[in-house]
């Protein structure tokens, strides 16, 4: 799949600020700290959104998508990360101005935050046609990433190293069964021409001589040759350098870096997570 | 609503010979030409006169070659288009409601004024039978002529898609598959036609007749009688001298 960098900064931004805002919901802060704390859990998770509407090819009605919540995956992210910001803004102000409401408005926005994270990531595992991401590890390794990477601008430094390693763990099971997915999945040229019954199918000729939408969408290879180098560097930067910067780096100086590096790791798994996934309907270009 | 149809009256689709299909393309240009001005917006080209020209097409033909198990290669045309799929993933993911499956017919249909244009439908179909139009930004998709196929201006002859109204070998028909007399039912039944990629679960309703078993080439040469006659006399001198130079 192509990883348009709207979609990849949307993911990373959108899951980190989320995360972020459903800590400081939970434990809160105070004063102008917390005046900044939470203008910066919402500017993340905003700036993720608005990024999500850059790829849109009309997106003046993009308060049409509302309306499918029933069915569609991607109605139900919209709706939940609007309950989950209004949901918080009581929090915050009363964090602010030491109002004193309790936390029961944060509880709520840190429980629905997650719900966010979770239709977001739902709105890739859902689709089959993409063996790779029709799978548990999406959304764990989503909610993984929310929470994580919470927990280390928060610098709650033992619990923050933990769920690091959580999120390693996530990230190796997802890309151990997405390696095995499309075989898994069953589709092959055979199936997807039907033509299996007769013989083994290769491509003679294409279709069309130039390039098309699906082409660049879908059947996105250039990525795949670097897929190792691009999961090492995800590795490296988003689990083991921040809990070594944690573990020994004093002071703030530790969460700069920790978040630097962490966000850094974030980015190049999300663009792996697209670059990499192999969209059934390559099968009948001959490439998958 | 993008929520599917518990069930639709008719079942309208296609089939699909790939044992006629030339290649030719005519349904490919059909298509594009009948789309250029009928639903919806136009089927754009983007630099269709530069060096990388690229557009949106809702019917595609490829050619595969089959290398059968006990006989020559084979090369098979194939049009790919919308299926009509009676469990769509493209409709269900939608977040507008933008794509629909028609109740009364089955046929699966973008309304494209509310339609923003996010793709997803096109990354839920396995089959790439959808485009996203890169000059209005909406998604586009076999409508299965949706504008001819009711449409009493015109005369009863083409009142069927522009694919199937245009080919040129007759490899392409259109009709109920809900109606088990129907030609295209019929059709299924006899010649063993078949789904795509049934495994991707989404049950299309178009089906594809899969090529005939070819005649063999006879195992001796036809000129057998004749290749044994001894030959006699001077013929007979000259193939014995000659054979032995
Ligand atoms: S072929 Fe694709 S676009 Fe058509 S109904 Fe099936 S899933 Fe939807
Ligand atoms: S591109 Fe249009 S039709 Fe397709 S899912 Fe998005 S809004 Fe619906």
């Amino acid at each position: 799949m192509n990883p348009a960098p709207s979609v990849v900064i949307f993911t990373v931004l959108s899951g980190l600020g989320f995360g972020f805002l459903a800590l400081l919901g939970v434990f809160g802060s105070a004063g102008m700290a917390a005046f900044f704390l939470w203008a910066l859990g919402y500017g993340l998770a905003v700036a993720g959104l608005v990024a999500s509407t850059f790829h849109l090819g009309n997106p003046q009605r993009a308060l049409l998508a509302f309306t499918q919540w029933r069915t569609s995956w991607l109605s139900r992210e919209a709706w939940a990360s609007v309950v989950t910001l209004l949901l918080f803004a009581p929090q915050a102000v009363s964090d602010w101005l030491g109002l004193e409401w309790g936390r029961g408005f944060g509880m709520a926005g840190a429980a629905m935050a997650f719900v966010t994270v979770y239709c977001t990531s739902m709105i890739y595992a859902q689709i089959r046609a993409v063996p790779r991401w029709h799978h548990w590890t999406v959304p764990a390794v989503f909610l993984a990433y929310a929470l994580s990477g919470a927990l280390v601008m928060g610098a709650v430094r033992p619990y923050a190293a933990w769920m690091l390693v959580l999120l390693g763990i996530a990230l190796a099971l997802h890309w151990h069964f997405g390696k095995s997915a499309f075989a898994r999945a069953g589709a092959s040229m055979e199936s997807a021409t039907g033509l299996g019954r007769i013989g083994a199918v290769s491509v003679f000729e294409q279709p069309h001589t130039g390039g098309n939408y699906l082409m660049r969408e879908m059947i996105f290879v250039v990525g795949r040759k670097h897929a190792d180098r691009v999961r090492m560097i995800a590795m490296v930067c988003s689990v083991m350098l921040p809990v070594l910067a944690l573990m020994f780096i004093p002071g703030v100086a530790a969460v700069i870096v920790a978040v630097a590096v962490h966000l850094l790791g974030a980015l190049a798994q999300r663009w792996l997570f697209f670059a990499e996934a192999e969209h059934v309907v390559g099968l009948y270009y001959g490439a998958h | 609503m993008t929520g599917l149809p518990e069930r639709t009256e008719k079942k309208l689709g296609l089939v699909i010979d790939l044992d006629t299909c030339v290649g030719c393309h005519a349904c490919v240009t059909a298509c594009k030409g009948w789309n250029d001005q009928g639903y919806g917006v136009p089927l754009s080209d983007q630099n269709p006169y530069g060096a990388d020209p690229s557009g949106t097409f809702l019917n595609r033909v490829h050619s595969y070659a089959v290398q059968l198990v006990d006989a020559a290669a084979q090369i098979i045309n194939f049009p790919r288009s919308c299926l009509h799929c009676e469990d769509a993933p493209c409709v269900t993911v939608c977040p507008t409601g933008a794509s629909y499956k028609r109740a009364e017919d089955g046929i699966v249909l973008v309304n494209e004024d509310a339609c923003i244009g996010c793709g997803l439908c096109a990354w839920a179909c396995p089959y790439g039978a959808r485009e996203l139009d890169q000059a209005a930004g909406v998604m586009k998709k076999c409508t299965l002529c949706v504008d001819r196929i009711y449409n009493e201006a015109l005369p009863e002859e083409d009142r069927e898609p522009a694919c199937v109204r245009t080919c040129p070998t007759g490899a392409r028909h259109f009709g109920d598959f809900a109606d088990p007399e129907s030609k295209v039912s019929r059709l299924t039944a006899e010649r063993e036609g078949f789904a795509l990629m049934p495994e991707m679960g989404t049950k299309p309703v178009n089906r594809y007749l899969p090529p005939r078993k070819k005649d063999r080439p006879e195992e001796a040469s036809l000129l057998a009688p004749l290749l044994d006659i001894k030959a006699t006399g001077l013929a007979g001198w000259l193939d014995r001298v000659l054979g032995k130079i």
